[in-house]
């Protein structure tokens, strides 16, 4: 029994065209047995960031508490609001800060990128437990269900997606693939975010 | 072995504990209050390795009234139990972590509305309509599965508690024989006899 298991749980983000999408499940177990349907890993860092946080369920909090912590203190001493690619940044080093002895969660962010001419561009990245980056540009996963969501993610993305379209996308990925987890599901959450507005749907899951 | 459950219903929170201390294999006290209260509308009951339960217990019942004594208002159940949630995450990367699994029942009465949370000793904290801890989760959660009713009144609440408790007596070999049964609701905390 590995401590990533013990909770259960998994999240994976989409980048799409001009959109990005965020979803993950809502079970809280102890081993096999579940104590919630409602426990929410992915959470608003701004209004373009979204950070998903599967892993030990004592650690979600904690760290949710943490980047919290970080995000308000860099945005009074910079006086401007976090990007993406800076926040996946200071997730890594403050699980790295923790190398010998890790918070065991595999943070999943998704965000709308500014660039230098002003426009917004999809950022998704994530990382294992010490803080090492995957920047892609398709698609991560991360859980317990990480292995079904590969291969149902592989299957199912395509480039440039309409946010419509990746919302369908990322709600059938996850849903097929927590189906084949014992430790996932129960339920799921999906954000799909463009410049300008984010959509949060909840979806109803499989309760077995 | 040990057993707590706690349920919401309309306007309550009903909390039952168990009443052994036992030894290993021995029962050595029949009529243990492992329930404690912390404010004028919160309950915790507390379970786990006997020692840590009575001591953390005790720590986090003096500084939720200390908080209480210097801000004239207590905590609401949702601050009271982040905060408890913060005290075991911090014990569990120390050299001897509190080995003590909680339900924190309240009610907030700024908004009217009743609370359950349920936390473990790794500090996990959520939120919920009904939990248990112990071998008796194992059929209460299940039981309450089917028969938990956010809306009920506090006799079906208290007739649902019931049968878990006869669940529990029935189908589990080490079944504990006595519980202490508290109800926290907009009037504040009292004891009922089931």
């Amino acid at each position: 029994m590995s401590i990533m298991e013990y909770n259960g749980g998994s999240v994976i983000a989409m980048v799409g065209k001009d959109c990005v999408a965020i979803a993950s499940d809502l079970r809280l177990g102890v081993q096999s047995l579940s104590i919630s349907s409602n426990f929410q890993k992915i959470f608003p860092v701004t209004d373009r960031i979204y950070v998903g946080l599967p892993g030990l369920a004592s650690d979600v909090t904690t760290l949710h508490e943490q980047f919290r912590y970080r995000v308000n203190m860099y945005t009074i001493k910079e006086e401007r609001e976090i990007e993406p690619q800076t926040f996946a940044q200071m997730v890594s080093s403050t699980l790295y800060e923790r190398r010998f002895g890790p918070y065991f969660i595999e943070p999943v962010i998704a965000g709308m990128q500014r660039t230098p001419s002003g426009s917004y561009e999809p950022f998704i990245a994530a990382t294992d437990l010490i803080g090492c980056l995957n920047f892609a540009k398709d698609f991560v996963v991360a859980g317990t269900a990480s292995s079904e969501l590969f291969g149902a993610a592989e299957g199912l993305w395509e480039p440039d997606l309409e946010a419509e379209d990746l919302f369908e996308t990322i709600s059938q990925t996850l849903l097929n693939a927590v189906d084949r987890d014992t430790f996932s599901g129960w339920g799921a959450v999906v954000h799909v975010m463009t410049k300008d507005k984010v959509i949060t749907r909840t979806l109803k899951g499989r309760m077995d | 072995m040990e057993c707590s459950f706690a349920i919401t219903g309309k306007g309550y929170v009903i909390v039952a504990a168990d009443t052994t201390a036992a030894h290993s294999i021995i029962k050595v006290k029949l009529d243990e209050d492992k329930i404690k209260t912390l404010s004028p509308h919160l309950l915790m009951a507390y379970s786990g390795e006997p020692g840590d339960t009575v001591q953390f217990a005790e720590y986090i019942e003096r500084n939720i009234r200390l908080y209480q004594i210097r801000n004239t208002y207590p905590l609401r159940p949702s601050s009271a139990a982040s905060w408890i949630r913060r005290a075991l995450a911090d014990s569990l990367r120390s050299r001897k972590p509190y080995s003590v699994n909680l339900l924190l029942g309240g009610y907030d009465t700024s908004t009217y509305t009743p609370h359950l949370y349920w936390i473990d000793y790794l500090g996990t904290l959520t939120e919920v309509p009904f939990g248990a801890h112990g071998y008796g989760s194992y059929f209460a959660l299940s039981l309450l599965d089917r028969y938990h009713d956010p809306e009920a009144s506090l006799e079906e609440g208290l007739a649902t508690l019931k049968r878990c408790i006869d669940e529990v007596s029935k189908r589990l070999l080490v079944a504990p024989g006595r519980y202490k049964v508290k109800v926290v609701d907009k009037d504040g905390v009292r004891e009922v006899e089931i």
